[in-house]
């Protein structure tokens, strides 16, 4: 009962929180607003007209949205694999790292599980996939164990970060017992949902291009670059416009993961490439489509060039210590890498899948208008969570906000 | 299927086949359970008053609403009140693989009443279950096809597939003498007179694969093998993930991107549940070896509407029939046989 007591008034003062800030911060909701009404807008259109208002057709089938959601899958998991060295290491400077990685994990989650709902033809029939009332193909189906993980690990995610914020709202510690065990399991579990979303595409003998043992692995070292760096990034923007204190020391720190996993990353990247060119199989189609296109289909060179650069450009600058101490540099660089793995997980790992057909058909694929937007409205979504999460967490943690027993 | 009645050369992975027949996994003596059950007393071990739980619950919400208030409401006439409530019954039935015959029943009649009050038009539907004995295969020879295409015309006709956006189950390969087997190469969306110089002819279509990856992924179960090896979908329990059309290694599969369009005087109404019944926007679709006629006996529309005798279709299980004659007599061979989904399609060279 009081914790209830405990919890309304938290929503309450979070509420106040998130709705009064700074200028900027007013325009900054003003224009997320106006991003996921557009999107919203561009959805609308979709569920009238079917997902032929997509540019997805027979030959290419999944496009924009699961790959998105592909790429996501792999920021959730990263996020929180900083919760490891914050809490078992005593590292007291990751904390804040953190709480920061969680909220990130929860916007993330749910940004994917909002493009899978985006791209399914029968939003409304949903419901099969309930266990109980449903019918749920488990354990066949990889798509049935990918609902199951990101679920448990949305609910993991939430109730951790929860509990502790609301020790400290009361002005209590929270307590070690109680948490830790979560944590440990949240970590495996994220381990998990990389090794689920991978194998759902590893899985398929239709498709060479991800049937490929690598995959999996390929996964966790991207999104172990791709997730810190957006951490670092966000950690700056907190830095500079709250009171919210992240000594350099935290980000260098992330740093070193970043580079680690990068370096990891792009060794594997070597790996495929040479299997895929050195003795080139019937196979290999995809992989040429995708890095120098066949005849007049060209469409994913620009992107996948452009992401091969950056990736690598930054790996290199990263290994430099010098480089990567100059926080200014850093910053850029874990943006430049963060687009690269976003393309390079994203549309140079699914479109390429579908191309060339099972019969050999290549049939590009350029997402529709309607998908863009809808893609768009889906991210301004998940920066607006996290913005309401991150600013509720970080006034708890400064102590602006606590709880007050009435009398 | 037990090793024994197989009836052609397969890929030995060392797989252990899963029993088709009973779902106990006794395969000595007699399967004991054979009263049809709901399929929720079956996979969950749940009664079926769950879901009505569940309907009841939802019956506030927003999806049903527009319905229940319809069907509640007095003013709305007694077709409107029909109408609704079937709409509301149909999207709460269950997976059609799991109904008790009862069900497949309800579902059915409400079907073809729905459309009866939609058009004023009569439609015959059937839900007939596969026949003892009976596993259907395929054989094209590859030497007679001349690419006239008839076979995909009488398909579309047959199969009330969407006219709008043209949608094809059978695809036409025209390949280059010389070159062999070249998909890369071969063009299956030609415009010109056929039989074309120097060039031979190949169709694909769904090859209804005896371990097909499309069933194993489904996430939902809305595809499945019936027992007479024709692998169907539900159209109302599929949720349009498309996962099967990127497991599917034949491009078997088509996919509702749109609500689908067939001119009222152009559809057949001669339907099955599980085969040319009318689709809706966003479910997937495919060949069903036209269950709807195979059935009851007949040959796929496909087969009936080649000129030049290239198709074959038929009972492998019965000795006699042309298709088992076909497989004993002819160098037959299947595609990507490698990836061990061991399709019932068999292509031969006279
Ligand atoms: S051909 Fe494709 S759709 Fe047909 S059964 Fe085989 S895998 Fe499934
Ligand atoms: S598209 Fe339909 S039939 Fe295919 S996997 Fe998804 S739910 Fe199953």
């Amino acid at each position: 009962m009081k914790t209830l007591k405990v919890f309304g008034s938290l929503v309450k003062d979070a509420f106040l929180e998130v709705t009064h800030g700074s200028k900027s911060y007013h325009i900054w909701m003003a224009v997320l607003s106006f991003i996921m009404l557009f999107g919203m807008y561009n959805y609308s259109i979709q569920l009238e007209e079917g997902l032929s208002a997509t540019g997805m057709t027979d030959r290419v089938s999944w496009g924009l949205y699961i790959s998105n959601f592909t790429f996501l899958v792999g920021v959730a998991a990263a996020a929180v694999m900083l919760v490891l060295p914050a809490y078992v290491l005593k590292n007291i400077d990751f904390k804040q790292a953190v709480l920061i990685g969680e909220g990130l994990a929860v916007s993330a989650l749910l940004m994917c599980l909002a493009f899978v709902v985006a791209d399914m033809g029968g939003p409304a029939r949903l419901w099969h996939m309930i266990p109980i009332i449903g019918v749920f193909n488990f354990p066949n189906s990889m798509l049935a164990w990918d609902v199951i993980v990101l679920n448990g690990y949305l609910f993991i995610n939430i109730t951790i970060p929860l509990y502790i914020l609301i020790m400290r709202y009361q002005g209590k510690t929270p307590n070690p017992k109680i948490y830790i065990p979560g944590v440990f399991i949240s970590v495996f579990w994220a381990v998990g949902i990389h090794m689920v979303t991978a194998f759902l595409y590893q899985g398929l003998q239709a498709r060479p291009f991800w049937n490929n043992a690598l995959l999996g692995p390929r996964f966790l070292a991207s999104a172990f670059a791709a997730g810190p760096a957006l951490i670092i990034i966000v950690l700056a923007i907190i830095r500079k416009f709250t009171a919210f204190k992240v000594p350099d020391n935290t980000i260098k720190k992330i740093s070193m993961i970043v580079t680690v996993a990068a370096q990891i990353n792009l060794i594997m990247l070597i790996s495929e490439l040479f299997k895929e060119f050195y003795a080139p199989t019937h196979h290999s189609i995809s992989a040429v489509y995708l890095f120098f296109g066949i005849g007049d289909k060209t469409a994913l060179l620009p992107w996948i060039w452009t992401s091969i650069s950056l990736n690598v450009f930054a790996t290199v600058a990263l290994t430099f210590h010098k480089v990567r101490s100059n926080l200014k540099l850093l910053y850029v660089l874990c943006g430049m890498l963060f687009v690269a793995i976003w393309i390079e997980k994203g549309f140079g790992l699914i479109v390429p899948g579908f191309i060339p057909g099972p019969w050999g058909k290549i049939a590009e694929y350029t997402p529709s208008l309607v998908e863009i937007s809808v893609t768009l409205g889906i991210w301004a979504m998940g920066a607006f969570i996290f913005t309401v999460l991150a600013k509720t967490g970080i006034a708890i943690e400064l102590g602006q906000l606590v709880y007050k027993k009435k009398k | 299927m037990s090793e024994t009645n197989k009836k052609w050369y397969s890929l030995n992975l060392n797989q252990s086949k899963k029993s088709d027949s009973c779902g106990c996994g006794n395969n000595e003596g007699s399967c004991s359970e054979e009263k049809p059950k709901d399929g929720f007393d079956q996979i969950m071990d749940v009664s079926m008053s769950r879901r009505s739980a569940f309907k009841k619950i939802t019956a506030g919400l927003v999806i049903g609403a527009g319905a229940v208030s319809t069907a509640c409401s007095v003013v709305s006439g007694d077709e409107s009140k029909e109408k609704s409530g079937i709409e509301w019954d149909e999207y709460f039935k269950g997976n059609y693989k799991l109904m008790t015959d009862e069900d497949k029943n309800k579902t059915v009649d409400r079907l073809t009443r729905s459309y009866e009050l939609r058009t004023g038009k009569n439609l015959s539907m059937s839900s007939k279950d596969a026949e003892e004995d009976v596993l259907f295969g395929y054989a094209f020879n590859i030497s007679k096809c001349q690419g006239y295409m008839d076979c995909v015309n009488a398909c579309v006709e047959e199969n009330n597939q969407d006219r709008s956006t043209e949608m094809q189950y059978i695809r036409i390969h025209e390949m280059e003498d010389g070159k062999g087997f070249n998909f890369e190469e071969s063009d299956d969306n030609y415009y010109h007179e056929v039989p074309a110089e120097n060039h031979f002819y190949m169709g694909t279509q769904c090859f209804h694969c005896d371990n097909p990856p499309c069933v194993e992924v489904c996430p939902v179960q809305a595809t499945w093998k019936e027992k007479d090896g024709i692998v169907v979908i539900d159209y109302d329990w599929c949720i349009g993930c498309r996962y099967c059309m990127a497991a599917c290694p034949y491009d078997g599969r088509r996919f509702n991107w749109k609500t689908p369009e067939v001119p009222e005087q152009e559809v057949n109404k001669k339907q099955h549940y599980l085969g040319n019944r009318l689709r809706k926007k966003g479910v997937m679709e495919k060949c069903t070896f036209c269950i709807q006629r195979t059935r009851e006996g007949q040959n796929p529309a496909c087969v009936e509407a080649c000129p030049t005798g290239s198709r074959t279709f038929g009972n492998l299980l019965d000795p006699k029939s042309n298709i088992r004659w076909i497989l004993e007599n002819k160098k037959v061979f299947r595609l990507k046989e490698d990836l061990g989904t061991e399709p019932k399609f068999w292509y031969y060279m006279d």
